[in-house]
């Protein structure tokens, strides 16, 4: 196992996931934006994006948690918290 | 009780032979061939004995944004280029808050799929089997179901009268285009974006039509295997395919002054109720699905000028067919079957083809059947060979025909 990732190296992790999934520039996901009101983001894709972050970063994101999850610098404090 | 006038003021299209509608018109013109040999690994794997297919010109993903295109299923990728080029052809822009060019409570979508996403469907089966719940995408649904194609289309367009799918094999794409006149004729919507399409080039569908002993086996010549009407025909091509057509009352096409290809004037849907892929040995259903479409129409037999057959390239369906035709019709028309040159588009066909209708009304030039060397005696039908033929046409009819005995005739006129 490597070292337990940075919030910097989560949070490119992330952005490249949310490129890929939804199509944002990774330059766009930074911490203090919505995934919904900002980067128009939908559920599903929340859910595909959800499913990525957990292979990328070995973390569990349940459903519940998900739903937690408005910004994308709450997604990095979860996997930073649980990974 | 006369009908209201209904026009065609756009087309679109993405095919075998072309990825837009004058591609795929100059292909047809010129005799060009669509078909080819289906190079796919799992054709040797399942030792498939018919090894051709007709795969799109233009690959939907090097058009869509590829976000967009990851959302979408092959068969909804395509009709969503297709309603783009028919949305653009009708002089009608993106719909944006500031500026919708159709009222989107007077406008409606009717795009029929014979069979939906199975593409989807089996490859998130895979993926189920294989790594388990967390690997199904959560598009799954959205993107096998097969109104898909129609509610993104309704999405992109903001079309709020009501997004329609038919189902009726290979007769959807001509019935959506018969119920979106219809939407018209109610008076619930003033534009429709109408149409059908098709991606369903998978091992099991093809294994299914294989056992159903439909496909042509003639596997070295894919340049000669689809023949219809042609003595040596030995079954249909499977191809894939959208087209699009906006349907719009004359006089709101008029008030705005947008270009007219040419009128939809009617149609006749019957069904046979005789076997579940075999048509009725009478043809009496698609005899009275051509009847139908003249009369609605107010036109006689003798008005008609030109037929786009259905003829698959089957044994049995091609010479029905041209007997249901003489019969319903009369010898005079003369006769064209474009899946010849691009396959059998499924629910894509009898939009495509329908297309191939109104520009040969609006050229005054009817394509050439490919591969009619040697004319089935048994047709007795003056069905173009060689050359694509000028001729001045008023009106003319498009068949479709899909199992299940769904019969779709439909009638369109100059404009």
């Amino acid at each position: 196992m490597s070292d337990k990732p940075s919030d910097a190296e989560i949070l490119e992790g992330l952005a490249e996931i949310v490129e890929e999934v939804a199509g944002v520039a990774t330059d766009d996901v930074t911490a203090e934006k919505s995934f919904v009101d900002d980067l128009d983001i939908d559920s599903l894709s929340m859910v595909e994006i959800a499913v990525q972050a957990e292979d990328r970063f070995g973390v569990k994101i349940p459903d519940d948690e998900l739903a937690n999850l408005k910004t994308v610098g709450d997604a990095v404090g979860y996997i930073t918290k649980n990974v | 009780m006369s009908n209201v006038d209904v026009v065609i003021t756009g087309l679109g299209a993405t095919t075998p032979l072309g990825g837009d509608v004058s591609s795929t018109w100059d292909a047809l013109l010129a005799g060009q061939n669509g078909i080819r040999v289906n190079t796919e690994e799992w054709v040797e794997r399942f030792d498939l004995p018919a090894r051709l297919h007709a795969p799109l010109a233009v690959e939907p993903t090097e058009v869509l944004p590829r976000v967009q295109a990851r959302r979408l299923d092959r068969s909804e990728q395509i009709a969503v280029i297709a309603a783009r080029e028919a949305w653009a052809d009708a002089g009608f822009e993106p719909p944006t808050d500031e500026h919708e060019s159709v009222d989107p409570e007077r406008l409606g979508v009717s795009i029929g799929t014979g069979i939906g996403g199975p593409r989807t469907l089996l490859d998130q089966d895979d993926l189920l089997e294989q790594y388990g719940l967390r690997k199904v995408s959560p598009l799954t649904v959205p993107m096998l179901m097969p109104n898909g194609p129609a509610a993104h289309v309704g999405i992109e367009l903001r079309a709020r009268a009501g997004v329609h799918t038919t189902v009726s094999a290979c007769a959807s794409g001509a019935e959506a285009i018969a119920n979106a006149w219809q939407m018209i004729q109610n008076g619930r919507a003033d534009v429709v974006v109408a149409g059908g399409t098709e991606a369903c080039i998978h091992p099991i569908t093809v294994a299914g039509f294989c056992q159903s002993r439909t496909l042509s086996t003639r596997n070295d010549e894919p340049d000669r295997a689809s023949r219809p009407f042609d003595t040596g025909r030995d079954g249909f091509v499977l191809g894939e395919g959208a087209g699009v057509l906006i349907l719009e009352r004359a006089d709101h096409a008029a008030a705005r002054g947008a270009k007219v290809y040419g009128h939809l004037s009617g149609y006749g849907i019957t069904s046979d109720a005789y076997h579940i892929t075999g048509n009725h040995p009478d043809g009496i259903g698609q005899i009275r699905a051509m009847r139908d479409a003249v009369r609605m129409g107010g036109l006689s037999p003798e008005d008609i000028g030109h037929v786009n057959a259905h003829a698959t390239s089957t044994v049995v369906g091609d010479v029905g067919e041209a007997a249901a035709i003489r019969n319903a019709l009369g010898e005079h028309v003369v006769v064209t079957a474009p899946k010849s040159a691009f396959g059998h588009l499924v629910g894509g066909a009898g939009a495509v083809e329908s297309i191939a209708t109104i520009l040969a009304i609006y050229y005054g030039v009817i394509p050439a059947t490919r591969n009619l060397e040697n004319l089935d005696p048994k047709v007795g039908l003056d069905v173009v060979s060689g050359e694509a033929r000028k001729i001045e046409l008023a009106a003319a009819i498009n068949n479709s025909f899909g199992f299940g005995g769904h019969n779709v005739a439909l009638l369109f006129t100059a404009a």
